[in-house]
């Protein structure tokens, strides 16, 4: 048995490195947060179809805008929003004309209760509730576009003693879903699988309350001779990625 | 310099918060630091387990278990609002309530210290003397742990102000209620406002500095805490 | 004998036990005396119920302070005692005229028998109040914690070898101190030690405690005069008697010390003393020898008629202790074998006990 060891490991080696292109690269993405789910899923594909590999980092964009400024190694960015990268590109930390939309956020008003939140918004409008769980507005573009809804609505003055900030849109969906507040303005993707609802109430906020929440992709200036970057940004862009972000409730 | 009124409505919040924190802290850690630095028991090492958690923990560990528990489906929470209080997630006495806990170590630790540095001997001393337990607690073992007392409100106030992951977990960034400065600062950051970031931040750092100093400062040639 | 403090106490504690069962006089100086590990300390700390024997009955001055088999258990702070710690054990947070008031005002003004100033003169420590405890010296601390365990005006005083922490000068600064509380207040005192020279001078009566057992209990003077006790067998060997002072030879500053009832009386050089003042004297057993005839002749002077109780060859091949009664005063004398054997010592026999020398304890 033990003789058999090594010979069994060297075997195993060669296999891996037979099914392993020699093309092959490694690429270091940075990744909102509210992509987490998506971009595991088209990790997958784009591992097998490709044969590169993906390393990703799920954070928050203003830190990843930080971190980038300060030498951080992320060869590509998928913000949750489309002014940090345009911002990093103007400061020409980033590959030119690399920048594209990859999705289009929706912002969903959302209750861990079914039957809480009417397919129309009206218990916004009701006004019943104790805590109205928002992103940080300020950092979070999700939380920019609530605020927008509410504005529109004319609720801001009365949901104003209302309204608890996650962080983060996570934050703000882990509000709504350990109960501590009754309803939240969330991402679909959060709440949303397979193309329809995990569970509780939502009202699907219509796009023209808010300014489209565009999450841009940029290749970051560390990227700029990987092949692997590329081939990341140009598979985001083809069908069969679209299709898998789609099915999480982003537009395209 | 850049602050406006949020961040110093943060300030004031914080500040507010520590010290109701350390006072809290010390009514709830003086006993049971006593008996910890007492007791026989076998609840002894679990006890003092339990207290020293949050220096592991993260903090965010800590403020997510106080978001289930204080929420309308926690068991706390149920309790709260069984008695008519509502739930504190998202207030102020929430935050008093998360920070007790987070800080806990910090105030228990020092005064066990202190406590357990006394020994026996004053405390028979007193009883010979006619004093009951209680009388020798107040007139004897109180003031040979005051050095373990400056230290644990010290320590209990600085890590109350340092206080990040809890704070964000349970607090729902709400101005003057539960906007404290580590939130503040990590909002400007998030908002790539670094002026108003830098001199929050900075002040924070010389506050703690200053903090430390002090106590190490106090510290130099204490070492006499018993009886001689 | 007034046999005012009864203590029955069993200890058990890891390899360590105690049995005893003590019945000792209300008043004067008990001492507790053993090497370390004998269980005096224990006693004490019993007694004061800073332990608490788990089976065990303590009855002071008629008050029963423990009895287990009723569940009475008086703690430490209920019970009239003073209580003096090997180390003194000052609280350092406080002045010595704090510490000597922790006790003293927790006390009822009209229950205080001792007060302030008194104690302060008794034990010389009136210029030492405006200082920390923490300044002091070893002496002035244990002054300071004997004054302190006073100022309770307790009705039974415990001492835990109060002097053993301290070097040989300061014990001689602290031994009147004590001989004056003994003389002046009458309170009982208890006292433990292992120190001969402390039982010696202060003692009344003595409890010789070996691995938690009573050996003997007893007048000192008659227990340090049994055979049958290790004391005897110790080089150093020795008894106490108490003493008057008498006339003095201005000539050859002799002082005579009478025994009381009897006529007998010793001769010692020594300076003058107050007449009819009351003392101690030790008398080693090495230094006395034995003659069948008075002999005027010889050099030394304090010779003693006296009657042979007992002989005992402790188990030495060449020496032999004796046993003596000089008009009802015990004495011990260690000879030869030889001598006994060319003597013909035994039991009842008069003989002439020839004094070489004589310790004024205390002067």
């Amino acid at each position: 048995m033990r003789s058999h060891t090594p010979r069994l490991a060297l075997a195993g080696l060669f296999t891996l490195l037979a099914f392993n292109p020699a093309w092959a690269d490694e690429v270091q993405v940075a990744v909102a947060a509210n992509f987490t789910a998506p971009i595991q899923a088209i990790a997958k594909d784009f591992e097998k179809d490709t044969g590169h590999s993906l390393v990703a980092a799920f954070g928050a964009t203003g830190q990843f805008y930080a971190q980038i400024k300060n030498g951080a190694p992320f060869e590509v960015f998928l913000a949750a929003d489309d002014t940090t990268p345009a911002r990093l590109e103007s400061e020409g930390a980033t590959v030119k004309g690399s920048r594209f939309t990859y999705a289009v956020g929706t912002l969903a008003l959302w209750s861990a209760t079914p039957g809480y939140v009417d397919d129309k918004g009206e218990v916004l409008k009701a006004n019943r509730f104790q805590h109205l769980s928002i992103a940080n507005p300020k950092a979070a573009p999700y939380g920019l576009a609530a605020t927008q809804v509410l504005d529109k609505l004319k609720l801001t003055e009365a949901t104003r003693g209302k309204i608890v900030e996650g962080q983060n849109i996570t934050q703000a969906f882990q509000f709504v879903s350990t109960g501590n507040a009754e309803l939240g303005f969330v991402a679909l993707s959060q709440i949303y699988q397979d193309g329809k609802l995990s569970g509780g109430s939502a009202w699907i906020v219509p796009a023209e309350l808010h300014d489209p929440i565009r999450q841009d992709a940029v290749i970051l200036e560390k990227g700029k001779d990987n092949p692997a970057a590329r081939a990341l940004v140009d598979y985001l862009k083809g069908p069969k990625a679209a299709a898998v972000i789609k099915s999480y409730g982003y537009q395209l | 310099m850049p602050l406006d009124a949020s961040d110093f409505g943060a300030i004031w919040l914080t500040l507010k918060l520590a010290s109701l924190t350390t006072l809290l802290l010390l009514l709830l850690g003086t006993p049971v630091a006593w008996w910890l630095a007492r007791t026989r028991s076998w609840w002894r090492g679990p006890v003092g387990a339990l207290v020293a958690l949050p220096l592991v923990l993260p903090p965010t560990v800590i403020g997510f278990y106080l978001l289930l528990a204080l929420g309308p489906h926690g068991f706390i929470g149920k309790t709260t609002e069984a008695l008519g209080l509502g739930t504190v997630v998202f207030s102020f006495s929430g935050l008093v309530i998360g920070s007790v806990i987070y800080s806990m170590p910090f105030v228990v630790q020092p005064l066990q210290n202190a406590f357990a540095a006394i020994g026996d001997r004053p405390l028979e001393v007193a009883a010979t003397l006619r004093a009951s337990p209680r009388d020798t607690f107040f007139s004897v073992v109180l003031p040979l742990a005051r050095p373990g007392f400056v230290t644990a409100s010290i320590l209990g106030f600085a890590h109350t102000v340092g206080e990040f992951g809890v704070v964000l977990m349970i607090g729902g960034n709400i101005p003057d209620k539960t906007r404290v400065v580590s939130v503040q600062i990590f909002d400007h950051v998030e908002a790539m406002e670094y002026a108003q970031a830098h001199w929050l931040a900075g002040a924070m750092l010389v506050f703690s500095f200053l903090v430390l100093l002090a106590l190490y400062g106090s510290r130099r040639g204490k070492s006499a805490w018993g009886a001689t | 004998m007034n046999a005012q403090i009864h203590a029955r106490l069993k200890v058990a504690r890891g390899d360590f036990t105690l049995d005893v069962d003590l019945d000792l006089p209300g008043q004067g100086v008990t001492a507790l005396f053993g090497a370390s590990g004998s269980g005096k300390t224990t006693c004490l700390r019993c007694l004061a119920g800073l332990e608490r024997a788990a089976d065990a009955r303590i009855e002071v001055a008629g008050t029963v302070w423990q009895d287990s088999a009723r569940g009475i258990f008086v703690p430490p702070h209920q019970r009239p005692i003073g209580y003096v710690f090997q180390e003194a054990s000052l609280f350092s947070h406080l002045t010595v005229r704090d510490n000597l008031a922790f006790g003293y005002k927790r006390i009822d003004p009209a229950l205080r028998r001792i007060h302030f100033e008194q104690a302060c003169e008794l034990l010389g420590i009136g210029h030492l109040l405006q200082r920390k405890a923490t300044t002091l010296s070893g002496g002035e601390r244990q002054r300071v914690g004997i004054a302190r365990a006073l100022l309770t005006s307790p009705s039974l005083l415990l001492m835990d070898e109060p002097l053993a922490a301290l070097d040989a000068p300061r014990k001689r600064e602290i031994l009147p101190y004590l001989e004056r509380l003994r003389d002046e207040l009458r309170i009982p005192l208890i006292y433990v030690s292992h120190a001969q020279e402390e039982v010696a001078r202060l003692a009344d009566h003595l409890v010789l405690l070996e691995q938690g057992t009573v050996l003997a209990s007893g007048p000192l003077n008659q227990t340090l005069a049994r055979l049958d006790l290790p004391l005897a067998r110790d080089e150093d060997a020795a008894v106490v008697l108490e003493g008057r002072t008498g006339a003095y030879d201005e000539v050859y500053q002799l002082l005579d010390v009478h025994l009381p009832d009897s006529a007998l009386k010793l001769r010692i050089p020594h300076a003058p003393l107050a007449h009819g003042s009351a003392l101690r004297i030790r008398i080693q057993a090495r230094d006395i020898s034995l003659s069948l005839a008075e002999d005027p002749r010889s050099s030394i002077i304090n010779r003693l008629p006296v009657t042979l109780r007992a002989l005992s060859d402790q188990g030495s091949p060449a020496q032999m202790l004796v046993s003596l009664d000089a008009d009802g005063h015990p004495l011990l004398a260690r000879v030869t074998r030889y001598s006994c054997d060319q003597l013909g010592l035994q039991p009842g026999q008069k003989l002439w006990a020839q004094i070489k020398g004589v310790a004024l304890l205390g002067q």
